[in-house]
């Protein structure tokens, strides 16, 4: 019955339909709303500042960022996979089997083949992964969910159960992707501002970022403009697997030796760095700056956890709050209202 | 009757948006019994209005009085209430439940325990229904009914309140024109019952056959109310827009170019069979016919969307097979669709992305697109087609109806499409709007586009084509020039009756 007020909240230009109603947004709520991450960041960042003096610490930044990164290069990638208007909630358990396979092969092949040979697996996997949901067109939620279990037994399979070590940790090259330093930058950091920015480009600048949008924006309409979807949807994907086998080689560098578990719930951390950057669920909006933003967020409010004191375990409950607060502010600010307790 | 109560007055409505005044001192009244019309162009403040009545806005300044009883409406389910009901162009039913669950839906009655009371629903369902004169009954899946009988279901709910005024948006804008003589028989019955009734509508033929007077809202304000009696096109025409109108039937001759498409014995499963045309460049030929008589099949064949069973397609000349609607486009066919928000826009991107959607693989400046070439493009078609918007960081969405359906137009002009196929012009834009776009396609076919226009409407098509193709039931029944076509002879076609073969 009450359609006029869904369809007025769900029309794009719907900013200025502001009804004075209960509930509704003017003021400071509409600012919290609309402003509503950044504002609850700060919030965070003074809370936990007062708390422990060690926060703003610049170590203790530089500490964040680098441990950051793993699930930052993730999130570049499923920032594609949602602006197309799908999801890929594989990319955790793929990240495990990106380290696994990684840590194998080094000491079969060595290190200079083991990598490129991790990158192409990790990119069939992903183009597998794109050929169903891009060209049969199944739906992105079912197929990855499949795909983040069929992964994990593909990974157990692989090791045959067992952990992951290099036999000779002292002396590789490989630990340079995630101990080593350039002028001052631990190395993690710098791949993932070289990989975000590089997509951060491929995603505003040229016409494959434009098509993403259009195919997540409006499907149909971009059919009718003669985009190929299903080519653009596959690519995404592609583009996914190749950001989590850069997450696993991080991964595999960092530690030398690895649990087949190490990526898991890895998928939802992602996702809410994603969404808490800002990309619309539903596809057609996002940034990768506004990813990068989502990911650090994110990263900050774990450590101020730790910092403050809490146990580790509480941040997955904190982080699923974290998620809700973002997507209900997100919802409240397009609907104009904190809840519609009529519709 | 115009000494009775109104059923609905409105008294001085303002509502300001942040820099607009939408509407500013809006009055008028709806009478008991009377069909009362609301005009404008989109944009003249129709929808707001609406929402004042709805309680979605609060209006600034101003009454609204139901029986000459002052109410502040504060949702459209209080709206209901007091006796105001809606009727909207885009129907919100849930196509899976029953049409007795769709009219009753939220207040369904019960038994103990919080149970349905089913034979007590379908029988008020079906009371309900038999004074609509439908061919369906309470217990029907809403998803297998028509889309004319699922708008019997809306109005069915509206019915179910004892309404004093009904507000009809567009009613039928998605209607075949035998549906439309169902839902005049349904206005008329409520109108016999003593309910006023605001009908908002573009159709100048609906408007002088349904309604008792006009009122016309031109940039927020109330420009004036017309007995519809005493009234012509043009008066409304000059009140909505502030100008005359040329809406005289296109008489510009110009040379013909060569057959730039010509389709052969095409056909396609059941939806139309042994299709024959050519389209010359310079030519406009329209498509007639009723909703479901395959005209829209047959350019969704040509743009690649669906793949023939049978027959042959000849671009310039050369026999082609559209693959998909990038190899169409590439070829150099082009389509307007007929819905423009579902399949002509990006409504979340800005103008000029949309404009350029289809070329951006080929506008680069090395790997990145060239921004500057496509405001360019934007630029030169916005000054073109006179289309208004801020900038072309507008969002689509933001964007009236007629200047979205440039955006389309200029999104395909700007590819030089060989054959440009435009699927109901003007669905749902304002009068104003209309008339550009018909000149705007005359124009394009004197600069030597191949046109092929699809519309429902009968004065568009006698407008704007050189030929008109009648289709009925997937066939195609007569091709008219403009000489020999008459509306008689027309309708006749596309009710399926073939012209007597003269012995």
């Amino acid at each position: 019955m009450s359609d006029i007020s869904s369809k007025a909240a769900s029309h794009p230009g719907s900013s200025k339909d502001k009804s004075m109603k209960p509930f509704s947004l003017t003021g400071v709520g509409g600012f919290l709303a609309k402003q509503g991450i950044l504002v609850a960041f700060a919030v965070f960042i003074i809370g936990f500042t007062i708390a422990n003096q060690r926060f703003l610490d610049p170590d203790n930044i530089m500490g964040v960022v680098r441990s950051s990164a793993i699930l930052g290069v993730m999130a570049l990638g499923v920032t594609f996979v949602v602006i197309s208007g799908n999801l890929d909630l594989s990319v955790g358990s793929m990240m495990s089997f990106a380290t696994i396979v990684v840590l194998d092969l080094h000491d079969k092949l060595g290190p200079a083949l083991a990598i490129p040979s991790m990158y192409a697996m990790v990119l069939c996997l992903g183009a597998f992964i794109g050929f169903l949901v891009g060209y049969l067109k199944l739906n992105s939620l079912i197929v990855t969910l499949g795909m983040l279990s069929a992964i994990h037994g593909l990974t157990l399979t692989y090791s045959g159960g067992k952990n992951m070590d290099i036999a000779d940790k002292e002396g590789t090259w490989f630990s340079v992707f995630g101990q080593s330093t350039l002028l001052g930058i631990p190395v993690p950091i710098l791949l993932f501002a070289l990989v975000a920015s590089v997509l951060g480009i491929v995603l505003a600048k040229t016409p494959f970022g434009r098509k993403v949008y259009a195919v997540g924006g409006n499907g149909t309409a971009a059919t009718f403009s003669g985009i190929r979807r299903a080519r653009v949807v596959f690519t995404c994907y592609l583009l996914s697997a190749f950001c989590v086998g850069t997450a696993g080689l991080i991964q595999a560098s960092r530690s030398l030796g690895s649990q087949n578990t190490v990526g898991q719930g890895l998928e939802l951390e992602v996702l809410a760095a994603v969404i808490l950057g800002g990309a619309s669920l539903l596809g057609g909006s996002g940034t990768i700056f506004k990813t990068v933003i989502g990911v650090l967020i994110l990263g900050f409010i774990q450590n101020g956890l730790l910092l403050v004191g809490l146990q580790f375990y509480v941040q997955y409950v904190v982080t699923w709050i974290i998620i809700i607060l973002a997507v209900w502010l997100d919802i409240a600010a397009k609907r104009g209202k904190l809840w519609s307790p009529f519709a | 009757m115009t000494s009775a109560t109104p059923a609905l007055r409105l008294e001085g409505i303002v509502k300001t948006f942040p820099g607009v005044r939408a509407l500013d001192g809006v009055s008028f009244s709806v009478l008991p019994g009377e069909v009362h019309a609301l005009m404008g162009e989109n944009g003249a403040g129709k929808s707001t209005l609406m929402k004042v009545l709805g309680g979605i806005y609060q209006p600034d300044e101003g009454k609204i009085i139901v029986s000459e009883q002052p109410v502040v409406m504060t949702s459209p389910l209080q709206a209901k209430s007091k006796g105001i009901v809606f009727i909207h162009q885009e129907l919100s039913l849930a196509e899976e439940l029953t049409v007795a669950e769709n009219i009753y839906l939220g207040e369904l009655p019960r038994k103990s325990f919080g149970r349905v009371d089913w034979p007590k629903l379908h029988e008020q369902t079906n009371r309900i229904l038999e004074t609509l004169k439908v061919g369906f009954d309470a217990r029907t899946r809403v998803g297998d009914l028509s889309i004319a009988n699922q708008q019997m279901v809306e109005i069915a709910r509206a019915l179910t309140v004892e309404a004093k005024a009904v507000i009809f948006d567009e009613p039928t804008a998605s209607l075949t024109d035998a549906e439309k003589v169902v839902l005049f028989d349904v206005i008329d019955n409520l109108k016999a019952e003593g309910v006023g009734i605001i009908y908002i509508s573009h159709r100048m033929e609906e408007i002088f056959r349904m309604t008792d007077r006009i009122s016309v809202l031109r940039d927020g304000q109330y420009r004036g109310t017309l007995n519809t009696a005493e009234t012509s096109e043009d008066e409304i025409t000059q009140l909505m827009i502030g100008r005359k109108l040329d809406l005289s039937r296109n008489a510009v001759h110009h040379e013909l170019g060569d057959v730039a498409l010509e389709v052969r014995g095409l056909s396609c499963g059941k939806l139309f069979r042994d299709i024959s045309f050519e389209v010359r460049k310079g030519e406009v030929v329209g498509f007639y016919g009723l909703v479901g008589a395959g005209r829209t099949e047959i350019a969704e064949t040509l743009f690649g969307l669906r793949e023939p069973s049978s027959g042959t397609i000849l671009l310039n000349g050369e026999e082609t097979v559209f693959h998909s609607p990038a190899d169409a486009i590439a070829k150099g066919i082009s389509l307007v669709p007929e819905d423009r928000k579902a399949q002509g826009l990006v409504l979340g991107m800005n103008c000029r992305d949309n404009m350029t959607l289809p070329q951006v693989d080929d506008l680069k400046a090395g790997p990145f697109v060239a921004e500057g070439a496509e405001i360019a493009i934007f630029d030169q078609y916005r000054d073109r087609l006179d289309i208004r918007t801020p900038g072309w960081k507008q969002l689509a969405g933001n964007l009236s109806g007629g200047n979205q359906q440039k955006i389309v137009i200029g999104k395909w002009l700007s590819m030089h499409p060989s054959v440009l196929i435009v699927d109901e012009p003007t669905r749902g834009i304002d009068v104003g709007s209309k008339s550009e776009i018909h000149n705007l396609i005359r124009d394009l076919a004197s600069q030597g586009y191949a046109i092929i226009v699809i519309s429902s409407e009968m004065p568009e098509v006698l407008h704007v084509s050189d030929r008109i193709v009648a289709m009925y039931s997937g066939e195609i029944i007569r091709t008219f020039t403009s000489e020999e076509v008459t509306e008689d002879n027309l309708i006749q076609a596309i009710s399926g009756i073939r012209p007597e073969k003269a012995a």
